[in-house]
């Protein structure tokens, strides 16, 4: 392995994921801040809920990976299972 | 130029490109496998909509090749789809893949362009046995019992798909492939069940979406990408033209946009992961089907075009790294974008594709199936679509990426692939950004439904954005917590196992269970038989028990005539 391959990288760096990270949030922030500002249609009365498809999508992710780990209970095998 | 091309059914320049595969080598090859997609699209270009080359047989018309906007759709995208994967395969010497890939494409132009039932069936079986070797040319255990399941239910689909059209064909007396449609009566509506059974086992239905999930991950780098463009693809369009509306297709569409992101989640194989995201994407078609407006069906052919695009974009880049590494699973993986920087950057595009960022190709046409279910007033279809939405961006949209090239180092050093695997990914990676900027001029041209749409308005861009960027944030947050589920080497039991775990565990005990039982009866005959010989001879005075047998023979026979001339004596009297 040579030395230039060994060198720390854009994402070994803490800060600068740390920064990116922080951007992000921001971003979030403001498209809820967008919310109130820009007039949305409106299709549906759900819709009505501010910020709805941003709740929607926070709380739908981690409620499947909530349940995807309580699936692994149930139905994860090791690795060779049907192979035996 | 092209009106000066003799004019050829759609499917044979593959055809023949599959042919010259195997006789040809070295660049020759390349030069004739890369030109054959384009002659066959440019052929295409020619056809003029009706039919071509009807002849009767057995008394029913027979309609080979029957162009109209939506065969046509279908037939762009399928030479398409070919040239990207040939592209994506140059490197390769291995005779069979390259054969098998062409016909395979082929067989695929073949079935979208069959205007009967019985042209259909043809190209329905072609399309399995020729795609069969792409899994099997990865030439491990796995891949052969993988690839030998695999056709058995795709054959299955077949048989159906036959007994289905006989009975159809018999009742309307029309061998015609259009609106089938549930619901008829008597038998008829038995042969349309079956045909509607074959096209869901094609298209994934739940309970029958393990062959896709078994055996594409098992296929090799190469064949992966063109297993992911055709079959299911075939599927929807089937459905689109026989059954178009049936609203028990959008519950089914449904159930197959949500199930799999819980599977993706917590599955290792990256191609795996990939292959349930792509059951979840043809949910999204099979509502849009179901729905059955023409914004609905657009958006599904639509999408179906999009996804043959961004999903084979995914699945490059995943075999691009299974290529060079060897490795595919997301436990073993991590920092490759230190050495794989470009097709680091091509994956992302393929991940912000498929979950629909504003600009990308999955935004435009998944939106329209997404408001097809709000116009028709699915309410609640439309909130788990929303659902399925965020998923397909938890899973392939960050999932992928994230522990294929970024996540903790692996420690794993290799180079980008070759040269023709990246010209491949650029060009995929390339029509995502155009199809999303631009759709009007590309994908919506193409569309066979009159129906104005525009995806692009504020609403529609904040509210895709606040979704995504939630559920990016969701990920984050879990992995913060430490609460995101790790990658763990693992198989996670589906529906397979019914017949991979379940039938050998019970019907293999269950034959031998009868050969014993057959075994224990047969012994124990034979020593009832012996019993019944010892009870009867003395082994002591080595005569027999029995009166008679210690006897002459003469002394018995005097016995018995005596007996009989006692019986004639009172014959006679009565």
């Amino acid at each position: 392995m040579s030395k230039e391959q060994n060198k720390s990288d854009f994402f070994d760096k803490k800060e600068n994921v740390d920064k990116i990270i922080k951007v992000f949030y921001v971003v979030c922030a403001l498209l809820v801040v967008a919310d109130f500002i820009v007039h949305r249609h409106i299709y549906h009365d759900w819709e009505n809920i501010p910020a709805f498809y941003a709740i929607y999508g926070f709380i739908g992710c981690v409620v499947l990976v909530l349940i995807a780990k309580l699936m692994r209970k149930a139905l994860m095998r090791e690795e060779d299972y049907y192979d035996k | 130029m092209i009106s000066s091309l003799p004019l050829l059914p759609p499917f044979l320049p593959l055809l023949i490109g599959a042919l010259a595969a195997i006789f040809l080598r070295g660049h020759l090859r390349s030069a004739v496998m890369l030109l054959t997609p384009i002659w066959g699209a440019l052929q295409l270009a020619a056809l003029e909509p009706g039919l071509y080359w009807a002849f009767e047989f057995l008394g029913y018309q027979l309609e080979p090749v029957r162009v109209d906007k939506l065969s046509l759709m279908f037939g762009y995208l399928f030479h398409l789809a070919a040239f990207i994967a040939v592209v994506y395969a140059l490197h390769l010497k291995d005779t069979v893949q390259h054969v098998s890939g062409l016909s395979y494409a082929a067989s695929a132009v073949g079935a979208v362009f069959a205007g009967d039932l019985l042209t259909l069936f043809v190209c329905w079986e072609l399309l399995a046995l020729t795609s069969v070797f792409l899994i099997w040319a990865r030439r491990t255990d796995r891949a052969y019992s993988a690839g030998m399941r695999y056709i058995v239910i795709k054959v299955l689909s077949g048989v159906l798909l036959l007994a289905g059209a006989i009975i159809v064909i018999n009742e309307t007396g029309s061998a015609k492939f259009s609106d089938i449609g549930l619901g008829h009566e008597g038998l008829l509506n038995v042969g349309a069940w079956l045909i509607f059974v074959a096209f869901g086992i094609k298209c994934a239905f739940p309970f029958a979406h393990t062959w896709l999930t078994d055996s594409y991950p098992e296929a090799t780098p190469t064949g992966t990408i063109f297993l992911a463009s055709f079959t299911t693809k075939v599927a929807v369009y089937a459905l689109a033209r026989g059954f178009a509306g049936t609203e028990l297709l959008v519950w089914i569409g449904v159930t197959m946009a949500c199930f799999p992101i819980f599977y993706a989640v917590i599955e290792n194989d990256l191609r795996r992961v990939l292959a349930y995201s792509m059951i979840n994407q043809i949910g999204f078609m099979v509502v849009g089907v179901g729905i059955g407006t023409s914004l609905a069906l657009n958006g599904a052919v639509a999408h179906a075009f999009n996804d043959v695009i961004f999903k084979g974009l995914l699945m490059m880049t995943m075999g691009a790294v299974l290529h060079m590494t060897g490795k595919i699973n997301g436990s073993e993986l991590g920092g490759l974008y230190k050495t794989m920087p470009k097709t680091t950057i091509l994956c992302i595009v393929g991940a912000a594709s498929i979950s629909a960022f504003p600009l990308f190709s999955g935004f435009v046409s998944k939106s329209m199936i997404m408001s097809a279910a709000i116009e028709q007033g699915y309410d609640y279809v439309w909130l788990a679509l929303l659902f399925a939405a965020a998923g397909v961006f938890h899973h392939a949209g960050i999932k992928i990426p994230y522990f294929a090239f970024f996540a903790h180092d692996s420690g794993i050093r290799t180079t980008e692939p070759p040269k023709n695997m990246l010209i491949a990914m650029t060009i995929a990676a390339t029509l995502c950004v155009v199809i999303g900027t631009f759709p009007a001029q590309t994908v919506y041209a193409l569309l066979p439904w009159q129906v104005s749409y525009q995806p692009y308005d504020l609403t529609h861009i904040l509210t895709q954005l606040q979704l995504l960027f939630f559920s990016a944030l969701a990920f984050v947050w879990l992995n913060k917590q430490s609460m995101y589920p790790p990658e763990l080497p693992s198989t996670n039991l589906d529906s397979d196992w019914l017949y991979r775990k379940l039938a050998p565990g019970f019907l293999v005990p269950l034959y031998y269970s009868i050969i014993e039982s057959m075994a224990r009866v047969e012994s124990m005959a034979k020593s009832g038989i012996k019993r019944l010989i010892d009870s009867s001879y003395d082994e002591a005075k080595e005569q027999p028990k029995g009166y008679f047998a210690q006897l002459w023979p003469t002394e018995t026979m005097v016995f018995w005539v005596a007996l009989l001339l006692a019986g004639i004596l009172l014959l006679y009297y009565i």
